[in-house]
């Protein structure tokens, strides 16, 4: 199990790397895809199936076919010439400051003492149980979830409009 | 075999430090905003690990509407991008500045 989780997790962390890293915006997306498969995986051994296949549907299947759609719209090409170029001294000073915050939260994390681990329920995680806390405990921000995803269709559908004659 | 907490929680914290390191050095609108949505993946995963610790169904109720949120917000965000190609030709966010000072 631990070998499984330690190749999601490489995969995971080197598509990462690789998102930042592609020059090409459309590689940069479908390297994200990989690492959001990835993650989906480790959520399936953190016992959430519910949201392990929530992430594919709606991160891999829906929000990243909305970026490449628009990446592809936009018709980017390679960057041509100048303006502002990072210098590699920032780029350098960048990389070792995140490489930092992960040192420190490697740091704490090992002195911490977890809690003793309660039992695993063969319900938890799943889709009733998540039915279950969605529509009785959390009845009222799914709602306003209904009016949010409202509100934003709306909003990028007016923002994108031509200019009216 | 239970994987331990902090196998997640330093995969989380490489992620999301991935993801700034993308904000920061990046300059094409979209690659940021995809690296911002690597940074809410890192804390989903956080969500979801700690749900899984205390056995507990919130966390991962907290990851839901945290989708739900992300969807929302990169249907908006691709728009005013696409708004911005549509005025200048190009998305790089480094000739955004006319609210500069």
């Amino acid at each position: 199990m631990q070998i499984i989780f330690f190749l999601l997790a490489a995969t995971a962390l080197i598509s990462g790397i690789m998102v930042v890293v592609q020059v090409n915006p459309v590689r940069s997306a479908l390297f994200l895809v990989l690492n959001f498969f990835a993650l989906a995986g480790i959520y399936l051994l953190a016992n959430a199936q519910f949201i392990a296949a929530i992430q594919i549907i709606v991160y891999a299947g829906a929000i990243m076919v909305l970026f490449l759609f628009v990446i592809m719209l936009l018709n980017l090409r390679e960057p041509e010439e100048g303006g502002a170029h990072r210098h590699l001294g920032q780029k350098i000073f960048g990389a070792s400051l995140a490489a930092a915050v992960v040192a420190l939260v490697i740091y704490k994390v090992f002195r911490m003492i977890a809690p003793p681990g309660k039992p695993l329920t063969p319900e938890f995680g799943t889709t009733e149980m998540v039915a279950k806390s969605l529509f009785t405990d959390y009845l009222l921000p799914f709602e306003m979830t209904s009016i949010l995803l409202l509100v934003a269709v709306v909003g990028a559908v007016i923002l994108a409009r031509s200019k009216v004659n | 075999m239970e994987i331990p907490i902090t196998y997640y929680l330093i995969l989380s914290s490489a992620l999301f430090a991935i993801g700034v390191l993308g904000v920061l050095i990046r300059r094409n609108a979209i690659i940021i905003f995809m690296c911002i949505e690597m940074m809410l993946n890192a804390v989903n995963l956080s969500l979801i690990a700690f749900s899984d610790l205390h056995r507990s169904i919130d966390g991962q109720m907290l990851v839901f509407f945290v989708m739900v949120v992300a969807a929302a917000e990169v249907a908006v965000g691709l728009a005013l991008i696409y708004v911005i190609f549509r005025n200048r030709g190009n998305v790089y966010v480094d000739e955004l500045n006319i609210m500069k000072w």
